[in-house]
């Protein structure tokens, strides 16, 4: 009896423990020495897991990364979380993981009613639609009557919801599955006229289609869907570390920083360097993160530009051309742009 | 004899046991429950349940909802601006339309092959055997996902779809002709309904079965007559990329039904052959000795015992299917399980829709036990246990 007694006392104080206020994220994160890293594991050029090394690579993938090193001086130090895009708040909800990267466009009922915080936005897309050539079809508005293909749980669902109401078409019908690599299955034995997603994730599975030129994207963008990476809500701590991490990556490109011209930047006399590289002053230090963690991100990853160029440039199978569109740096006419490091 | 002291009396001692550890359980849920709330107050997220009346904004492929419009009530097809309660509504819907139909078939097709295992024709008798086999030891997401990707969407696509008998079927789904209520119905409805009346009547009533169901009869007759048009039948016809007209079954639907029926009907076969191989060996020889033949042995002597054995273990594979039903999101059948997938991830209250998703099943799932406890009631041998 005495013992049962003390059994239930400890459970009681340990369920004690868990209900008492949260620290930072930071902190946990920093004990623990590796990052818990939400992506998506399935999407081609963005989050996906490399054949020959059956390890996740991609353009979120890389921001991982990236606040890997800028905590630990190591890229590697990271436990990648595949989640659908059901279950991708869920995962900040319940602490499942630290941050999330995985191709999430930033709207204002995830902001508040559904209980996250957004960092800066890393990629500027929208909305597109892809049919099959012999469909002959030109153009979105010729999709009276179709039934569509995408993922459950997306932007993508509602918008063209709200374009099939707008448009007043009787007759169409939405198929939304669970992952999108069964939606696109359902596309291809054409259970579906068209598929709809972001034009970005367009391009990455026409890329892996059997049969790429079978397929045409077409040319309207339904809606804006600018993709960006989320962590908690209330945790202003983990969340302006975060969000820094990602400007560096931006600002460095600004000031033409690449991982091959570190080690003479970290040479340099302009105070703007200085600063910005943590050999003067203690801008990371104020965010709780390494003065030098912008150094320890272009030395691992790089900057915006080789990170884009590394997963989604010419070079790569999934090419979406960078100059002159929205995520080019603002200097070019795009919309990259880092507030200032002082 | 002395009298025990209160805190020795065994019996005493045993019930504040119970109402201890009652009281320890329900402690350790609510605080269980006392720390999710704080941890979602602690990252800013509210529980409420005022979603239900906002409006949903996204579509369900399939599926009728309750509506108040004009002043009636009615189940209709689910729209965009229809309120987040009625996508529960019509993921319900969904859910009933796939696990009525399945029990219905599933029992069939369970009796058959588990009778057909025990054939003495050696062809039905392996077939069964092997079809058992094969279905109990695959699993069931395996198996729905080959009815939908490796069987439903082979299918020819519409345009180039065969025609049979005004049917349609191809790739997008199963279109039959379907009558509809024409012109007439206003005046035949009351004729229909009184004879649905008399149909449940006889069915219940034995001895008043000849009449009544002569009586409805007549009334279907005569009503069909006097109304002029009643039932149109809408026959389906091939537009640009879709078919108008007459019903249609989904790829979807026909995939998750097919598979729940398949699946659950090799358990029901087992459940039936054990019941009826249990049955002393004397009741058959008692049958043939009094000239019935096999058929009617089957039906008249040796099915009626058996029920006893199979109705209780026959509701747990109905409560089986109906939960197994939530796999439909897999394929994309709307169901409850798949709407509220969407309805968390676009409202953010996944903690009180899943609450509510599992009070659907909790409660779908004691009907169906209760219903099949009634009829076991019936059934089962007068005093036999209790």
């Amino acid at each position: 009896m005495r013992k049962g007694l003390i059994y239930i006392a400890v459970l009681v104080l340990a369920f004690g423990a868990l209900g008492m206020a949260q620290k930072s994220r930071m902190d946990v994160v920093k004990e623990r020495g590796k990052l818990i890293c939400g992506v998506n594991g399935k999407a081609p050029g963005f989050g996906y897991v490399d054949e020959k090394t059956g390890k996740y690579v991609g353009f979120d993938v890389d921001f991982c990364r990236a606040v890997a090193a800028a905590l630990f001086d190591d890229p590697e130090k990271v436990e990648y979380v595949p989640l659908t895009a059901k279950a991708r708040f869920n995962a900040i909800q319940t602490g499942e993981v630290d941050v999330v990267f995985r191709n999430t466009t930033i709207t204002t009922s995830r902001d508040g009613a559904v209980g996250v915080d957004f960092l800066p936005v890393n990629f500027y897309d929208g909305q597109g639609v892809m049919v099959k050539k012999d469909a002959g079809v030109k153009s979105v508005y010729e999709l009276e009557g179709a039934t569509v293909c995408t993922n459950q749980g997306t932007t993508t669902e509602k918008n063209w919801t709200d374009f099939v109401r707008a448009q007043g078409w009787k007759g169409n019908k939405l198929l939304t599955f669970e992952s999108f690599d069964k939606v696109f299955n359902a596309f291809l034995s054409g259970r579906c006229d068209a598929v709809t997603t972001d034009k970005s994730g367009l391009v990455g599975w026409k890329a892996k289609a059997p049969n790429p030129d079978a397929l045409v994207i077409l040319p309207e963008t339904l809606s804006k869907e600018p993709l960006a990476g989320f962590t908690f809500q209330n945790d202003s701590r983990w969340k302006d570390a975060l969000t820094w991490i990602v400007y560096a990556t931006i600002q460095a490109e600004e000031f033409g920083i690449t991982q091959k011209n570190l080690n003479q930047a970290l040479k340099s006399d302009k105070p703007a360097f200085k600063r910005f590289l943590g050999v003067e002053g203690t801008l990371g230090k104020g965010l709780g993160l390494p003065n030098d963690f912008v150094v320890r991100v272009i030395k691992h990853v790089g900057n915006y530009g080789e990170i884009y160029d590394r997963h989604l440039g010419p070079n790569s199978p999934f090419y979406i051309p960078r100059k002159g569109s929205l995520n080019d740096l603002y200097t070019r006419g795009g919309l990259m742009y880092s507030p200032p490091f002082r | 004899m002395q009298r025990v002291p209160f805190y020795k009396d065994v019996r005493v001692l045993g019930v504040l046991l119970q109402v201890a550890v009652s009281l320890a359980v329900l402690g350790a849920l609510l605080f269980l429950g006392y720390t999710a709330y704080q941890g979602m107050i602690a990252r800013g997220i509210p529980f409420t349940f005022s979603f239900l009346t906002q409006e949903a904004g996204f579509t369900i492929s399939e599926g009728k909802t309750l509506a108040i419009e004009h002043g009636r009530i009615l189940l209709r097809p689910f729209q965009p601006s229809d309120a987040y309660w009625q996508a529960f509504f019509t993921g319900v819907y969904n859910t009933l339309r796939v696990s009525l139909a399945g029990i219905v078939l599933t029992t069939v097709l369970g009796v058959l092959v588990g009778v057909g295992r025990l054939s003495s024709n050696w062809l039905v008798n392996r077939l069964a055997f092997a079809y058992v086999e094969l279905v109990r030891n695959t699993p069931l997401l395996v198996q729905m996902f080959f009815w939908y990707f490796g069987a439903i969407l082979k299918l020819p696509p519409v345009r180039q779809a065969s025609e049979l008998f005004g049917m349609i079927v191809s790739q997008r789904g199963l279109f039959v002709p379907w009558p509809v209520p024409g012109p007439g119905w206003s005046h035949f409805a009351p004729f229909f309904w009184g004879a649905v009346v008399l149909l449940l009547v006889g069915v219940f009533w034995p001895r008043a079965r000849r009449y009544a169901w002569g009586l409805g009869a007549l009334m279907l007759v005569g009503g069909y007559l006097i109304a002029g048009d009643p039932l149109v039948i809408s026959v389906p016809e091939k537009r640009g990329f879709r078919v108008v007209g007459g019903a249609q079954l989904s790829p979807e639907f026909s995939a998750v039904l097919l598979s729940l029926v398949v699946y659950t009907a090799s358990y029901i076969a087992e459940i039936v052959r054990g019941a009826i191989q249990s049955l002393p060996r004397g009741q058959w020889e008692a049958a043939y000795s009094l000239g019935l033949s096999p058929g009617q042995t089957l039906r008249l002597v040796i099915l009626p015992q058996a029920m006893r054995i199979i109705v209780p273990p026959l509701g747990n594979q109905y409560l089986n299917l109906t939960k197994n039903s939530s796999l439909a999101i897999a394929v994309g059948y709307p169901d409850l399980f798949n709407v509220y997938g969407t309805i968390a991830n676009q409202s953010g209250r996944s903690l009180e829709g899943i609450l509510i998703v599992m009070g659907v099943y909790l409660t779908l799932s004691l009907t169906i036990s209760a219903l099949v406890n009634l009829y076991n009631r019936r059934v089962a041998l007068r005093g036999a246990g209790r």
